[in-house]
């Protein structure tokens, strides 16, 4: 072993998925140890909780996984509503069941399309995830009138009812978005490159991801089957009928092929939820300003992995602490341990198939 | 399962130590913590250290961590005090390596040193800080606490 070459890689990187600053020991092309540096989108969100009223805290939820905005909002909502015991109506349960799978769609395809991409299949893959992506932002931008911060789930339901049409108009992007799923995977899931770059790459145990408390699609793609859509159901969840994709050995591939397959998976709920929607009104009737005693933890199932919120209230307007259990923070801590060993081009690999967003781990 | 019958299958094993049940939680005496974790992860089948956070009650600190049994499908909270005067517990990181990074975020953010953890720095502030931003006693001329309208204050 020659001289260790120290290299950093980040801040500002292409690779890293914003801004972590990855600090490399290297033996020529080979990895022997990476540290992630964590903090450059520090902003404080569990102090900003602490000194904002319950309703003023949903617009920052958006902030966390930006990739994932409907889903953070729910997660939020959810909590807050089991601190309080509140109610929500049949048809804002399904609805919110919609549209978090179709941002949870949305989210895969970012992450198909980023790590494509970051194995060097410059520009396309990415350019075809987008243009599926942009269907439903624009879908999302009618609903709520914002393309990537939504701020559209309230507290006991959602701001506002779909528009007239929304229905048919989520039908028809299934239709579509099947028949591009067939065309990912021809183009892309059995390329002989894309193979030879993702498969056997940054292979993650079973033991090792329970131990780093590694969650979602990762901890699917190492065998584990599971999902707290299916093991702890919440919204309507346990009427539907879906499958927990599954992966064999954890690698790279795996973790790509996981996502893909949700996506299908997603497609399932929503067009069984949108047959089976119950009329009503949905929109809140929750004062925006209220107080609340207790604590409480709930965790659902993000794109990324298990999105938990524990939240402690004394009686105040605001929340007295509000901690938020980020996804990608535990799946980033198993990086280290993953790329020991590998070359510097397979760790764009592995940490572009971790999927992570700095949003939320930096909060 | 519920928090009763772990508290009872805790209490078995060591009887000497003070436990407190809350409707939530268990409270454990920080002394016999390590002891306590060790026995839930390797007999309890708790695998899985979902969540490690504190809670500043002013005058104490209060850890929180979310255990999670998958066989059972049960979340355990369990939950320390530690005096202000003695900011110390012993880190559990060498059983769950999920708690390395989440004990590393409650010593950046509150102050609490975890005894034997093996990279107790900052990870979200820069190294050279010298404040807690989640303690309540925080203060800095650019931070500015809830915007104090009337109607909040009725």
């Amino acid at each position: 072993m020659g001289e260790l070459l120290t290299v950093n890689m980040g801040p500002q990187h292409p690779s890293t998925h914003g801004v972590l600053y990855l600090e490399l020991k290297m033996d020529g092309e080979i990895v022997v140890d990476c540290k992630p540096h964590l903090g450059y989108l520090h902003r404080g969100i569990e102090k900003i909780a602490e000194n904002r009223t319950y309703t003023q805290f949903i617009p920052f939820t958006d902030r966390l996984d930006y990739l994932a905005s409907m889903n953070n909002n729910l997660a939020y909502c959810l909590a807050v509503e089991k601190l309080l015991n509140i109610a929500v109506t049949d048809r804002a349960q399904y609805l919110r069941v919609i549209i978090a799978e179709l941002n949870r769609a949305v989210s895969h395809l970012v992450a198909i399309g980023t790590f494509a991409q970051d194995l060097g299949a410059y520009a396309t893959p990415l350019f075809y995830a987008f243009r599926d992506r942009e269907k439903i932002i624009d879908l999302f931008d009618s609903i709520c009138g914002a393309r990537l911060t939504y701020n559209y789930m309230r507290i006991g339901g959602v701001s506002a009812d779909i528009p007239a049409g929304t229905e048919q108009l989520i039908k028809d992007f299934i239709a579509y978005e099947r028949k591009q799923l067939i065309e990912y995977n021809e183009l892309l899931t059995y390329n002989v490159i894309f193979l030879a770059r993702s498969k056997k790459i940054g292979v993650l145990s079973k033991e090792t991801a329970l131990n780093y408390s590694v969650t979602g699609p990762n901890l699917r793609a190492s065998g584990v089957k599971w999902d707290v859509r299916k093991e702890e159901p919440y919204l309507v969840y346990n009427k539907f009928d879906f499958d927990i994709p599954v992966g064999a050995n954890g690698d790279s591939w795996d973790r790509f092929k996981v996502k893909l397959d949700e996506i299908s998976q997603s497609l399932r709920i929503i067009e069984q939820a949108i047959g089976a929607i119950p009329e009503g009104n949905p929109v809140s009737k929750v004062n925006r300003v209220f107080r609340g005693t207790g604590e409480v933890y709930l965790r659902t199932e993000n794109p990324r992995g298990e999105l938990g919120f524990y939240l402690v209230a004394e009686g105040g307007f605001t929340p007295y602490r509000c901690k938020i259990r980020s996804p990608s923070f535990s799946n980033l801590s198993v990086l280290r341990e993953l790329t020991r060993g590998l070359n510097i081009s397979d760790l764009v690999c592995v940490l572009g198939s971790l999927d992570i967003v700095m949003g939320e781990i930096d909060r | 399962m519920l928090n009763s019958e772990v508290l009872q299958k805790i209490k078995n094993k060591f009887p000497d130590i003070s436990i407190e049940e809350t409707p939530n939680a268990l409270i454990i005496s920080k002394s016999a913590f390590l002891d306590v974790a060790h026995f839930l992860k390797d007999e309890m089948t708790f695998e899985n250290c979902h969540c490690v956070t504190a809670v500043d009650r002013k005058d104490k600190m209060e850890l929180v961590y979310h255990l999670y049994s998958t066989p059972n499908h049960f979340m355990l909270t369990l939950k320390t005090i530690v005096p202000l005067d003695d900011l110390t517990v012993e880190s559990i990181s060498g059983l769950w390596r999920s708690a390395d990074w989440l004990e590393r975020e409650v010593f950046d953010l509150f102050g609490i040193k975890f005894l034997n953890h093996p990279d107790l720095r900052r990870i979200m502030n820069p190294d050279n800080w010298t404040d807690f931003p989640l303690r309540k006693d925080f203060k800095r001329a650019d931070f500015i606490p809830r915007p104090q309208s009337q109607g909040l204050n009725k």
